[in-house]
């Protein structure tokens, strides 16, 4: 239901009479094969490149092995950057959560009654997905360079140091997260408390319920889908995410994530091994919390 | 109290909107920069980047790349996907739980790990890597979302239309193209628009699989280093126009036609 709300969220799904078919082989078939062949074989691919080892004649090249020390040494050697990683991931996702919680219910409820107004908040939202994410993340970066406006009230104010810059910090590396994943945030959470009675509020104010004691236990609870939704479709994208974390976006190298980690092992160093087994681990790290996730509303609510 | 709260959300909800829109605006900006070399620094108001926007070395080529990209995968992944989308809701079949899941994991999947795995797995095969490589990895990414959009509009037709087109005699094969298709069309559309929106703007997909060629994406990820040329400015907000003309003129209808609506009761 949730993922739903970067569409239309005007649909409710109602059991339909399902029929037992033939067709269904037919309609299934093409779009699962390519699944399979795109998306299970992939991850066995890394599965068996996690476990390779050096070719002892071939500098450089792999061969197929059982090495599981593959996977104690990356975290040996990269347990900071993915504890980095999902410490700013959480960071940024609980901002976007007290930014996109407000908005959302700025757009679904309070401005319920200006059927225009509301649909030109939904565009503002959904705006920055419609350019480049590379230069907003590009454009931030110029807004807080040292030639930038930002950086001269700061340095004259003295919470900037001589040399110091707002870039290349775990500051700027969170805000840059914080801005991207805002939209991914908010329109869950719009998508739930669209379709919210408002007449449960009035009956919580009916019931002598401060608007302190109404919003905790009517709205905030029934918005709690939207609320879980949002948290993962922000969290996952930015625990692994290399752009905002990246030398030349908003990080430095006392900033790097276990995605830039995994790009430079793959695509500079080709020490392919451990570009795999790292995904693997960040897999592994996410699929938990997924079905964390998964067992308290399943998938066919989270689809 | 009350009142203070009540003005409170409205401004609160004002600075977001400023917030998410400042690096829109200075992307646009930007692009009117009289820049020469590197557009970091305002040096004057011109119209040549608008002008002469191929004149910036492989922006154009770039930005080709990353539109026959979005059209291609979009087609495929539209394809696939509807076609999962009608049997999840209309059929009932063994393994459903099996197949929900294949379809819901990539959504949850980093993009880092997508990108990784599909390089491993061209490595492995000794597939070069290419627009081919690319096109196939964005229409895995996309095929997801393309189901949960028109899964929702599937599940929101009503089945008695297709049964009175049955009743009137309709074979199959007419009752899907003259009922269903028709009615499924405004969610395929908002699929298609979904899908080559996330396949145009890529990117770490697209680096792990994209061998030697350029999208536009790459193409400013590889220009970060040495500066920005303006024309890339100036192709990011001429995409950005021409999508929120397309998006406000689709909420207005909407809203209109809600409030209609509304009226009639």
């Amino acid at each position: 239901m949730a993922f739903t709300a970067f569409s239309s969220s005007t649909a409710v799904v109602e059991p339909v009479a399902q029929r037992k078919s033939p067709i269904a082989l037919f309609l299934l078939l093409p779009g699962i094969f390519y699944l399979i062949l795109f998306f299970v074989t992939p991850l066995i691919s890394l599965v068996i490149t996690s476990l390779q080892e050096p070719d002892p004649l071939i500098f450089g090249e792999f061969q197929n092995a059982f090495n599981w020390q593959n996977y104690v040494d990356v975290l040996e050697a990269y347990w900071q950057q993915a504890v980095r990683s999902a410490g700013y991931a959480a960071l940024a996702t609980l901002f976007a959560l007290l930014i996109g919680f407000p908005l959302a219910y700025f757009i679904g409820i309070t401005l319920r009654p200006y059927p225009l107004l509301q649909a030109l908040a939904l565009v503002l939202v959904i705006a920055p997905f419609f350019i480049s994410f590379l230069l907003r993340t590009l454009a931030w970066k110029q807004i807080f360079s040292t030639e930038g406006p930002l950086s001269g009230i700061l340095s004259s104010l003295g919470v900037l140091g001589p040399g110091e810059a707002i870039t290349g910090t775990a500051f700027s590396v969170v805000f840059g997260l914080t801005y991207n994943f805002i939209p991914f945030m908010t329109l869950p959470i719009y998508a739930t408390l669209e379709r919210f009675d408002l007449r449960l509020i009035e009956a919580g104010n009916d019931l002598y319920g401060s608007p302190a004691t109404t919003f905790r236990t009517v709205t905030l609870p029934l918005s709690a889908a939207g609320v879980m939704s949002g948290t993962l479709l922000t969290f996952i994208p930015a625990a692994g995410d290399y752009i905002n974390a990246s030398r030349e976006f908003l990080g430095s190298a006392d900033t790097t994530m276990i995605g830039n980690v995994i790009e430079t092992n793959f695509l500079v160093l080709q020490n392919f091994p451990a570009a795999a087994a790292l995904s693997l681990v960040l897999m592994a790290f996410i699929l938990i919390l997924v079905s964390l996730y998964v067992k308290r509303s399943g998938t066919e609510e989270l689809l | 109290m009350r009142g203070f709260g009540k003005y409170a959300i409205w401004v609160y909800s004002a600075m977001a909107f400023v917030f998410l829109l400042i690096p829109i605006v200075y992307t646009i900006v930007f692009s009117f920069n009289d820049a020469r070399r590197t557009n970091i620094i305002w040096r004057g108001f011109t119209l040549d980047n608008w002008l002469n926007v191929c004149d910036a070395q492989m922006v154009c080529q770039a930005f080709g790349n990353s539109v026959l990209i979005g059209v291609v995968s979009t087609a495929l992944a539209t394809t696939l996907g509807t076609m999962i989308a009608i049997a999840l809701v209309r059929y009932r079949f063994r393994f459903r739980n099996t197949v929900t899941l294949l379809i819901f994991l990539p959504m949850t999947t980093p993009e880092v790990v997508l990108g990784a795995g599909l390089a491993a797995q061209f490595l492995q095969a000794g597939v070069p890597k290419g627009l081919g490589t690319i096109i196939l990895a964005h229409t895995l990414f996309c095929l997801s979302f393309v189901v949960v959009t028109v899964r929702a509009r599937v599940a929101s037709l009503d089945p008695a239309l297709e049964e009175a087109g049955r009743d009137l005699y309709g074979n199959p094969r007419q009752v899907f193209w003259r009922i269903t298709f028709p009615m499924l069309l405004p969610g395929i559309v908002a699929a298609a628009l979904l899908s080559f929106a996330l396949s145009f703007d890529d990117f770490i997909i697209t680096n792990f699989n994209r061998g030697a060629e350029v999208t536009f994406p790459s193409f400013v990820y590889t220009a970060a280093a040495r500066g920005i040329p303006a024309e890339a400015n100036v192709i990011a907000s001429g995409v950005f126009f021409l999508a929120i003309i397309l998006v406000l003129a689709s909420q207005f209808s909407a809203a209109a036609r809600r409030r209609r609506l509304a009226k009639q009761g």
